[in-house]
């Protein structure tokens, strides 16, 4: 902002659905995604004659919490799935101690909400007996709190009061921890990138903005808000 | 001159009170329309149609038996009254796992011809699209969908107003929840309260009631995402030690946190209508010889017991309609509680959780609007009951 006085921006929430379609009724300049395009919506832009560029500006990754006073460290896949949809109860049935099994979800108003159902739960339902929570904050107070908690946050909400669980994505032969390093070079598997999407024929008036946060400073804030930076 | 002023000054209080008048009949007219609008709508999402193979013999698909198909808890034709056929999902999410971008055209002008085939070749498959995507001679069959209607939106079990393809709107158990988190902290409340309120009336020193009047009508001005947080961190782990449940985020501390925040209205209520009772009264009595705890039982608390109620149903509607603090300790889970140590979601939290996010005009957003006419009729019957029952006091 200090380098570029004149210009001015202006942010309005909502998840990337509303982002894209303001981007289709051109109220918007750039759309912010955590998700890809999808066909449909490809079409949208396609039958508008609108030419859209997508830039990938930072990475998201969940990490799977539980309380310190459990003994289960890793967790499959499948595993997390199925204790999300409610088919396992108890955490003995993974390996833990003879404890019911509370899971903690955040509100179906948020982006992870969607991204945990769709990348976890193969699209699945979550189970009506999951508790939802307004805020990371609150997952993270509760889970600490709750003897037989899981829960999922965003990978850079570091804390010492909950404890990370390593996941597997291949029936369990490799489990891999989550840290900013593991969601660079891909080997963690709770991740997403983020997207930039606008139209090219506005690409001088967005361009600097986007450079700007491909730039190391930019980057460098992407770290700093708690998200994972893209590769060099 | 001084007529002109006057008369200047009923004018404003008149169109000032038109204005309040309107707005308050605006924002009712608003809320019904589109909560009303919710119904007749189809649960599938925007303009999608279900279609699955033309030899099938299914003709209607619940909303409630798409949430089981697409979660894999149905996964044959043969259980909803079709043929043996497993089923095969198809959405238009999955337009890129079915096909190539490049078999579509650069315009996806060949989209619907690829359904088209696809629907006709998977004799399971079960296909959920966009109207704009049927192809001109299409083979396969188009399967009706139940609109949602008021018993099911009433009855309903389920809440997920988000899944997909097909969402599932049941109140159920939001209105349960709301109604039992009410009862509950009315409960415990009434009896704390009115305690209260009858020390600060009747037993209290002019020193102590000065003391302890703005004390309690400090807790009113507590922000209600203040009482949330401290129910999450004190009254939540309490609870879960205490019970030694497994989970703190329970019914009950949500009334433990509305009792507290209804108490000041109870207390400056049922004190107001204590205080009224007739200095004559009370001294005829004690004259008799009843002693001061027989004159409040005798005399003040049957002289003022539709103040109290009315204090009472006050109370009720402050925790019926509480948002925040509800939100960050019940747990929010859409479930039909059966005890107050299990979690619970309230219709003002479910509002204020999700409908920031639920897409303008859309099915979810009409949701969340006939929640809000839910929760309008509820706080109605209960001021009403209210005018009823002051209304009665002053007939006496």
């Amino acid at each position: 902002m200090n380098e570029h006085p004149d210009a001015s921006i202006t942010i309005v929430g909502g998840g990337s659905g509303v982002g894209i379609t303001a981007l289709l009724d051109g109220s918007t300049d750039i759309a912010m995604s955590s998700r890809a395009l999808k066909t449909d919506e490809k079409m949208n832009f396609e039958t508008k004659g609108m030419k859209i560029s997508e830039v990938i500006i930072a990475n998201d990754a969940l990490a799977v919490i539980v309380n310190p006073k459990n003994k289960v460290g890793k967790l499959t896949h499948e595993q997390i799935s199925d204790i999300y949809t409610g088919k396992i109860k108890n955490w003995k049935e993974v390996g833990g101690a003879d404890t019911k099994i509370i899971a903690y979800s955040r509100e179906t108003s948020s982006g992870t909400y969607e991204f945990f159902k769709e990348h976890v739960m193969d699209k699945k339902n979550y189970d009506a007996t999951v508790l939802n929570m307004p805020a990371t904050g609150a997952i993270v107070q509760s889970v600490s709190q709750t003897e037989g908690a899981i829960g999922y946050i965003g990978l850079a909400y570091e804390t010492k009061e909950v404890k990370q669980l390593e996941v597997s994505y291949d029936q369990g032969k490799t489990f891999v921890a989550p840290s900013v390093e593991s969601a660079q070079d891909g080997t963690y598997p709770i991740a997403r990138p983020l997207y930039y999407y606008f139209d090219e024929s506005k690409s001088s008036l967005v361009k600097p903005f986007v450079n700007y946060i491909l730039s190391e400073t930019g980057q460098k804030n992407v770290l700093d808000v708690g998200y994972v930076p893209l590769t060099k | 001159m001084k007529k002109l002023i006057n008369n200047l000054i009923q004018g404003l209080f008149l169109i000032s009170s038109t204005v309040t008048t309107l707005t308050v009949l605006l924002i009712v007219f608003f809320l019904l329309r589109e909560g009303i609008s919710l119904f007749n709508e189809s649960p599938l999402e925007g303009e999608n149609i279900l279609a699955v193979h033309s030899k099938n013999k299914v003709k209607t698909v619940s909303a409630e038996q798409i949430k089981n198909i697409f979660d894999r808890k149905i996964t044959h034709w043969s259980e909803i009254g079709g043929s043996n056929d497993s089923i095969i999902l198809f959405t238009s999410q999955d337009f890129d796992t079915y096909f190539d971008a490049d078999e579509l055209g650069s315009k996806f002008e060949h989209l619907p011809r690829k359904i088209d085939s696809l629907i006709n070749s998977t004799p399971g498959i079960i296909a959920v699209f966009s109207k704009k995507y049927i192809p001109p001679h299409f083979r396969g069959k188009l399967v009706e969908v139940p609109d949602v209607s008021l018993s099911s939106f009433m009855s309903g079990r389920e809440w997920f107003p988000t899944a997909h393809p097909a969402v599932q709107l049941g109140v159920l158990p939001l209105v349960l929840g709301t109604l039992w988190v009410s009862l509950i902290a009315i409960l415990i409340a009434l009896p704390i309260g009115l305690a209260t309120s009858i020390y600060m009336a009747e037993v209290a020193s002019i020193r102590m009631r000065n003391l302890l009047k703005p004390v309690i009508e400090l807790l009113a001005g507590i922000p209600s995402v203040v009482y949330g947080f401290f129910g999450l961190i004190i009254i939540v782990p309490m609870i879960q030690d205490i019970f030694n449940l497994p989970v703190g985020e329970t019914a009950l501390a949500g009334s433990i946190v509305l009792a507290i925040m209804a108490l000041p209205t109870i207390i400056t209520v049922s004190e107001d209508a204590l205080r009224n009772t007739p200095r004559a009264m009370k001294e005829a009595s004690l004259a008799l010889g009843a002693n001061r705890w027989q004159t409040i039982r005798r005399v003040v608390i049957p002289y003022s017991i539709s103040g109290i109620s009315a204090a009472a149903i006050l109370g009720i509607g402050r925790a019926i309609g509480e948002t925040m603090a509800v939100l960050m300790v019940t747990g929010n889970a859409a479930i039909i509680p059966h005890t107050i140590l299990q979690p619970v979601r309230t219709i003002p939290a479910t509002i204020a959780a999700e409908l920031g996010e639920a897409p303008n005009g859309g099915i979810h957003y009409k949701a969340l609007f006939a929640l809000g006419c839910i929760l309008f009729v509820l706080t109605l019957i209960i001021n009403l009951w209210v005018e009823y029952i002051s209304r009665s006091r002053k007939n006496r």
